[in-house]
């Protein structure tokens, strides 16, 4: 059975939600969620690179704008599915942690793993926007007209 | 003569510990933590990855504390870092056109679609001490306001639509990297960037100025400056589809400059470009204006002579690694080497005398 798109957006959605939660939070939701399986590691935790690129003018060709940090593990749970995780930073903890959810999400746990961890995460992360967008909405320079020279 | 020695490891030894000791301080004053510096003194932090080269605000923030906050010496420990790491691959570009903005300014149009966003700025504020901050006491909550929905397109865009402003057209080909190649000349616009967003902010402002001053005159708007959030897509080999393993913080600048035609080209505005790491306005508008002076060929313009048109001078000093390197080296033992030239000296001395007493004698 080979993955459709579908399955690679959801897949898509979830490791990149993972990727960006804030480690302690996604620890918490995971310790929530109760007796986890056992795994074996396909690709123990290990930190490395990645170089980021920027498009000159924001559009344009390609140039490498410097790298950043990013640990990154593969695991297989007793049950057989593979969970992957890439995570900016060097938190190996974060990375084992998003590999698990990544595998238990292939699992027939998925629905409850998704109300218990996605959907909060995916909540927070909303939240947390939209206040960071609301502070800065409040510094929008209204301009008004003091004088209109058109006489 | 010169007797070869070795030894030094006592006093060494015990100059770090005494380093250590200083960069503890005063015992009684409560010690930083890594968090602390990451929260706190935010800009340095980004300044360190930006010019280390490595997105890591933690790491950043414990090379400052590390450092005794000698930021020279913090992008040090951070570059000799980064060249233990395993490069796991390449992100796409960055889309800084959904940047989720902080800030977002446009000096040439006022009634931009997005508006104008100031953002957590130091501009317009009076840059008089506040005594405040020496004492306990947490700030009043920042106001919140309705946010609006919508994009913030991009300023260039508008410009673009009718033609005013030279085009930027997407191009996938692989670019050099300064980190896996020695640099050679002419390097191309790409290893310039590349060089400049890691180069020294005090440098590339130096540049900058010069170009403002005269040398280079280029005369530049900031067409658009946004700060804010983007995320970093990788494609991941062993899953054969991109994903998001991240988000940073990045400053984005286009100037947008004013061109009278040349020998190639049309009269029509003109772009330079800066991105770099972190809340760095300073630096990213630096870096647009040395792009665009750096541009001169391709756009068929003059040669003035001038240092930020000279792009091998511009790279070859603006990374301040490479620069403070050979820089302090010479403070190191350089016993041999003066050696000789104190012998050179007091040859060419007992010559001159010789002789002065040869045609004395004459």
């Amino acid at each position: 059975m080979s993955p459709t798109i579908q399955d690679h957006a959801a897949r898509k959605r979830w490791m990149g939600l993972l990727a960006k939660a804030p480690p302690a939070r996604l620890s918490a939701l995971v310790e929530a969620l109760g007796p986890t399986p056992g795994f074996t590691w396909l690709r123990a935790p290990e930190v490395g690179g990645v170089m980021m690129q920027g498009r000159m003018g924001g559009t344009g060709g390609r140039f490498n704008l410097g790298e950043t940090t990013v640990t990154r593990c593969a695991l297989r749970l007793d049950s057989g599915e593979v969970g992957h995780a890439y995570v900016r930073g060097r938190d190996k903890d974060h990375a084992t942690r998003a590999a698990l959810v990544d595998a238990l999400m292939q699992t027939p746990r998925a629905g409850a793993v998704e109300a218990a961890v996605l959907t909060p995460l995916e909540a927070e992360a909303e939240a947390a926007k939209a206040a960071r967008a609301g502070k800065a909405a409040a510094t929008r320079v209204d301009f008004f007209t003091m004088v209109r020279g058109e006489d | 003569m010169y007797v070869a020695v070795k030894g030094g490891e006592r006093a060494i030894d015990n100059a770090h510990a005494w380093l250590a000791e200083e960069r503890r301080g005063d015992r009684g004053v409560a010690e930083l933590s890594v968090p602390q510096i990451r929260e706190q003194l935010a800009l340095a932090v980004n300044r360190v990855m930006a010019e280390g080269s490595l997105y890591d605000p933690d790491l950043a923030a414990l090379a400052i504390k590390q450092a005794r906050g000698d930021m020279i010496e913090a992008i040090f420990l951070i570059r000799a870092y980064r060249t233990t790491l395993p490069r796991f691959g390449t992100s796409r570009p960055v889309n800084t056109g959904a940047m989720v903005c902080d800030r977002r300014i446009s000096a040439t149009f006022k009634d931009v679609p997005g508006g104008q966003v100031l953002g957590p700025t130091f501009d317009y504020t009076h840059r008089l001490i506040d005594f405040a901050l020496a004492a306990e006491g947490e700030p009043p909550r920042a106001a919140e306001a309705q946010a609006q929905a919508g994009e913030m397109p991009r300023v260039t865009d508008y410009l673009n639509l009718d033609g005013l402003i030279q085009p930027e057209p997407e191009d996938d080909e692989t670019p050099p990297d300064m980190t896996r190649a020695p640099m050679e000349y002419p390097a191309g616009r790409a290893l310039r960037l590349q060089a400049l967003t890691r180069g020294d902010e005090g440098f590339v402002l130096g540049m900058a100025y010069s170009t403002q001053r005269g040398y280079a005159k280029n005369h530049p708007f900031v067409g658009e400056l946004r700060i804010g959030t983007v995320a970093v897509e990788v494609d991941i080999p062993e899953l054969g589809f991109a994903v998001e393993i991240g988000e940073v913080v990045l400053t984005e600048c286009e100037t947008v400059n004013q061109f009278t035609g040349s020998k190639t080209e049309p009269a029509q505005f003109t772009r330079g470009y800066g991105l770099v790491f972190g809340q760095s306005e300073r630096k990213a508008i630096s870096m647009a204006l040395v792009d665009r002076a750096l541009r001169w060929q391709e756009l068929g313009e003059d040669n003035l002579g001038a240092p930020a048109q000279d792009e091998e001078f511009v790279l070859s000093h603006a990374d301040n690694i490479q620069a403070t390197g050979f820089l302090e080296h010479i403070k190191l033992p350089h016993y041999v080497d003066f050696q000789s030239e104190l012998e050179l000296v007091r040859r060419l001395r007992a010559e001159a005398r010789a002789s002065q007493e040869r045609e004395a004698a004459e």
